[in-house]
């Protein structure tokens, strides 16, 4: 399994704070969120949004990146810490 | 705690961190802090509270990432980082940056870099409590440039 994290703002706007999401289901961020909005419609608008960023098991993360059973991704808006 | 960082909800003590910076050491010829706090006007909304949240894990590797980097990039002695986290008021402190080295321009710019990649990197979101309700504060594209001319 992959543990998908959705965080501040992009929480509330998908409803929804965590899912587990089979590790064969996917390879890529890229096809996570195909995987996702195929799942939720309504999420495409938000998955879609260029400035959310990624990060997989805590470091940021490209798209492109391959992806396994065991993986954090979390998806979250610009930061605005400080 | 020559380099070190925490994330809490608890506030800190500016004379405690100043002296935990210093300890011991009398090579540090400078010391730069930088404290920020929770404003009552963000574009030209009322705030009356703060929440923040963060990614807890995640928070820790990119703080620790920043500091090793400001580390390698200038001449520095110590250097700690706190960031509270959860329900803040009007005038309540944020964050915490303090830096020591021999002189002070690797201290003054050292402490500029920390806050600059801190503010675009570390995972935290403020949501601002204001008279019009509640509003997730967006990215600021001035912390974004700021952080570009390092």
């Amino acid at each position: 399994m992959i543990r998908v994290l959705f965080l501040a703002q992009l929480r509330e706007q998908l409803g929804a704070a965590e899912l587990q999401v089979v590790a064969e289901d996917v390879v890529s961020i890229a096809t996570l969120k195909q995987y996702l909005v195929a799942g939720h419609p309504h999420w495409e608008q938000f998955l879609s949004n260029s400035k959310l960023l990624v990060a997989v098991n805590h470091q940021y993360a490209k798209a492109d990146v391959a992806l396994k059973t065991g993986d954090e991704v979390a998806f979250f808006p610009p930061v605005t810490g400080g | 705690m020559s380099f070190s960082i925490a994330v809490q909800t608890q506030d800190f003590d500016i004379g405690h961190e100043y002296a935990e910076l210093v300890a011991g050491d009398t090579a540090a010829g400078a010391v730069v802090f930088f404290v920020g706090r929770v404003r009552d006007m963000n574009h030209a909304r009322d705030v009356k509270s703060m929440s923040l949240e963060h990614y807890p894990g995640m928070t820790e590797n990119i703080l620790q990432n920043i500091l090793d980097e400001a580390n390698s990039r200038w001449e520095l002695i110590a250097a700690h980082i706190v960031h509270r986290v959860g329900e803040l008021q009007v005038g309540d402190q944020i964050v915490f940056v303090g830096v020591t080295s021999a002189h002070r321009e690797h201290a003054f710019q050292a402490a500029e870099f920390l806050m600059d990649f801190l503010k675009t990197q570390a995972p935290f979101w403020k949501k601002e409590l204001t008279t019009q309700g509640s509003v997730w504060v967006e990215e600021n594209v001035k912390d974004v440039d700021a952080s570009k001319r390092w």
